[in-house]
């Protein structure tokens, strides 16, 4: 076979296509010989969210979110739950950042439904998805409960919308409820026991509920502590657990 | 028109474990070494320090240190009669880009494979039987005494933690006795073992089985290679695979090899360039050099007297065939090599929940735990079994990082009241056997160049066709039926088998172990480079890294791809640049 043929018009049209064109820009080529190319004091530090009111969500969106989390991880009597720990405001950062754009996805056609061992194959970005279900969502309740939006109804009706999306019964038109569901599960659970540096799991708030101690570095002197309750009160990338994002 | 550069002698495409090997042992060799990355430089204080490496959402679920499939992915599909799809965002498998490859977020599970596994076929045939007529599983042209000086020679770059089995031929007790003879014990001791690997080894021997520390290229002191390069102790974080270690505690080409060889003149990296083809001259017998792209967008062409592919296994047999070398196989007629062969490895589960055993298994290492071999390979008689080979099982203790590990029992609803209350009872508790099977190659499964999709610099995207069979079933559900009869002998409240049923899926993450697509072997009819894997067609032109398995085994692969890189650069040194040539007459 003869080798494929490419040129750079091709090369310059797919990375806009794929939405790439600044991370081909911004790197740069170097050439390193006879040295361990390193500098002191420099670090490639995390994206920490920026407290503030909300960049990329709605309020009706925000209404929703707050809505929904509450039902995903209530707050009880074990803690607060998904909406106390702020997973509204990280979601809110998440979306209207690089994951929101699917900065990393290959979102080139042509695009066809597939199998679900293809993975996921819709053309919305995960902020264009979570835009449309919401108020597809919205739409559907409002139907079906007289003129009231998902976060107007009872818990036990809330939970029969969100099982609804889960099972894939709730025919949402312009989304796939189940991907939907899929994404705001994981989102969920990102939200809920990331570190607070992204602004959910407030005052680490998932952590405690499990006894996970964050984001620790040394572990030596437990290894051999076989049954025991270490006691260790979790630690964030950016301080204690009185720090607070927003 | 691509700007033509002076030559070099050698130039390594990619600069992951096998570039850094080939790198370090080629420019000992006098040699003027060229790598080129198309990821960046990364190195411990700046990119995965310990102030922040701990970051479960960055580096995992962001994929801070994965390929970018907006850059590049594969299409897929589970059988010849799909439309394959694109691959949208990463899942069953997570390659890596930049410095260090998959290397540094590999979790450091450090094996040897078995004797046998490097003549699968011969050996299965010769005590079961002729095989059946669709699984191409080939013999390996090499043998596991021709690669164990090297396999020595990863272990004490790496340091690795671990007991020996089997030394020189005798058993050594608390080692694992299937493991092939090895000339010397490991380079440091075990790691210390957290409460619930103990708990499973206890099991283990009470069920009659032969429980031992999994090796670990996670320091269980502190260790000075043979290069002079210094690891630290292992600290047992839970932050290994996905993750780079902040602490110089995990073997890595950073932490092992690139201290030496970047400071030496005669080794040069380009980062933030891709190779595109490697190149060829009229005879189609020897490879020019490589054409490559530059993140400003700029051509160049790299002229070479040697061409050594060290990309991830799924890149290097689509390199080829962008590059028009080599036949590419078709499962029709079952003929032509590259791309034959893809394989991977199923795995499946079990999770063992107690109610009194406090487990804290967010203390962990990637590396860590207790394994058993005695269902692996052929160690086991697989009469009327109706499957070939078999996979380790092991209690690890890697880590517990909430969001991809909250354990629940079977039948737990996955969000609300009833999930937070499984998951706030269960996770300092909960212990999980898993097992790790290997993947038999198959005609239908194989990889080939899309027709339709493209990367970003418009070349096809490689299309993987793939699917457990019915072997990988059949052995798969023995190994959990196995590591169930541990788990009920661990006397917890229940347990929770998790088979892996159905087709395969790119979906969920399982292992990166993908193998096969440029096969070593015997004949070049049916394999794509022999067993020094030097190019059938073009004898200066080396292809490394798990794409030359000719079938997976049940172990993890770095330890076998290493061992084959240096037995390549044993084989460049003393053999080839005496006289450049084909090392074996086809």
């Amino acid at each position: 076979m003869s080798a494929p043929t490419f040129n750079r018009r091709q090369m310059l049209t797919a990375g806009v296509v794929a939405g790439s064109a600044a991370a081909i820009d911004t790197a740069h080529a170097r050439s390193i010989s006879g040295e361990v190319p390193w500098q002191e004091g420099q670090a490639n530090k995390p994206d920490i969210a920026q407290p503030g009111t909300y960049e990329f969500l709605t309020a009706a969106e925000a209404a929703f979110l707050d809505a929904a989390l509450s039902r995903m991880i209530p707050k009880d009597d074990l803690g607060p739950g998904a909406k106390e720990a702020g997973v509204t405001f990280f979601l809110d950062r998440q979306l209207g950042g690089p994951y929101g754009e699917a900065s990393h996805w290959y979102m080139q056609g042509p695009w066809k439904k597939g199998v679900p061992t293809q993975g996921y194959q819709s053309r919305m970005t995960p902020a264009e998805l979570y835009r449309a279900a919401i108020k597809a969502i919205d739409g559907h309740c409002t139907g079906q409960y007289s003129g009231k939006t998902f976060s107007e109804l009872s818990a036990a009706q809330q939970d029969d919308i969100l099982k609804g999306l889960e099972k894939g019964d709730i025919d949402l038109k312009t989304v796939d409820a189940k991907s939907f569901f899929t994404m705001f599960l994981q989102n969920t659970m990102e939200g809920f026991f990331s570190d607070p540096l992204y602004g959910g799991n407030r005052d680490m708030v998932g952590w405690k509920l499990i006894g996970f101690p964050g984001a620790r570095y040394d572990y030596r002197p437990y290894v051999k502590k076989h049954g025991q309750k270490l006691g260790l009160q979790p630690v964030g990338i950016t301080g204690r657990p009185t720090w607070k994002p927003a | 028109m691509a700007k033509k550069l002076p030559a070099k002698d050698v130039v390594l495409v990619g600069f992951g474990w096998t570039a850094a090997i080939l790198g370090q042992e080629l420019t000992d060799a006098g040699l003027d070494v060229l790598a080129i990355e198309r990821g960046s430089w990364r190195d411990t204080s700046t990119d995965f320090a310990v102030t922040f490496a701990q970051d479960e959402l960055r580096y995992m679920w962001r994929r801070a240190l994965f390929e970018e499939p907006a850059r590049e992915t594969v299409t897929f599909r589970n059988a010849p009669d799909q439309e394959a799809l694109p691959m949208r965002h990463l899942g069953s498998f997570l390659p890596a880009t930049g410095v260090g490859g998959a290397g540094v977020h590999w979790n450091g599970q450090t094996w040897r494979f078995l004797p046998t596994d490097f003549v699968a076929r011969s050996h299965n045939e010769q005590r079961y039987g002729p095989l059946p007529a669709d699984m191409t599983v080939q013999d390996w042209g090499i043998t596991y005494d021709e690669l164990e000086p090297h396999y020595d020679k990863f272990e004490y770059l790496c340091g690795i933690s671990g007991k020996a089995g089997n030394l020189a031929g005798q058993i050594q007790a608390g080692g694992n006795p299937f493991e092939g003879p090895r000339r010397r014990d490991y380079p440091n001791p075990p790691l210390d073992m957290v409460y619930g690997p103990t708990l499973f080894e206890a099991a283990a021997k009470a069920t009659g089985h032969k429980p031992f520390p999994c090796p670990a290229a996670n320091m269980s002191r502190a260790y000075t290679n043979p290069l002079g390069v210094m690891l630290g102790p292992c600290t047992y974080c839970g932050f290994c695979e996905k993750f780079g270690c902040g602490n110089n505690s995990k073997a890595s080409p950073q932490t092992t090899v690139l201290p030496v060889l970047m400071r030496k003149d005669n080794f040069e990296l380009r980062t933030d360039c891709e190779v595109l083809t490697v190149n060829q001259d009229k005879s189609a017998k020897r490879a020019t050099g490589v054409t490559y792209i530059d993140a400003q967008g700029e051509e160049f062409e790299q002229p070479a007297e040697m061409v050594i592919m060290c990309a991830y296994a799924l890149h290097n047999p689509r390199l080829l065939l962008l590059s028009g070398i080599g036949t590419p196989y078709d499962p029709k007629t079952g003929e032509g090599a590259v791309g034959k062969n893809y394989a991977y490895q199923i795995t499946s589960g079990v999770d063992v929940f107690f109610d009194d055993k406090i487990l804290n298994p967010f203390v962990g290492a990637g590396a860590l735990g207790i394994g058993i071999d005695d269902y692996n390979g052929d160690n086991f008689d697989h009469t009327g079994l109706g499957f070939i080979g078999g996979g380790y099982l092991a209690c690890w203790d890697t880590n517990a990082r909430p969001i991809e590990h909250h354990p629940t029992p079977a039948g737990t609803p996955k969000w609300g009241p009833d999930w937070k209350k499984a998951v706030a009872k269960n996770y300092l508790t909960t212990a999980s056997i898993s097992t790790h099977g290997a993947v038999m190659s198959h005609r239908n499964n194989y990889l080939d160049l899309d027709p339709t999709y493209r990367d970003i610099y418009g070349r096809p995207l490689m299309r993987m066709t793939f699917d457990f069979t019915d072997n990988e079933h059949k052995m798969s559900d023995y190994l959990t039926a196995r590591a169930a009869d541990i788990a009920k002998a661990m006397n917890a409240r229940e347990i929770h088998a998790k088979k892996r049923t159905g087709h395969y899926s790119i979906v969920p993450y399982q292992t990166t172990h993908n193998t096969g697509g440029a096969i070593m072997g015997a004949d070049p009819k049916t394999s794509v480079v022999n067993k020094y894997l030097q190019s059938w067609d073009l004898y200066n032109l080396f292809v490394l890294g798990a794409c030359a398995f000719p079938q997976n085994a049940g172990y993890n692969p770095t330890g076998t791809v290493a061992a084959l890189a240096y037995h390549t650069a044993d084989a460049i040194k003393t053999q080839y640049l005496k006289n450049p040539g084909f090392l074996v007459q086809a």
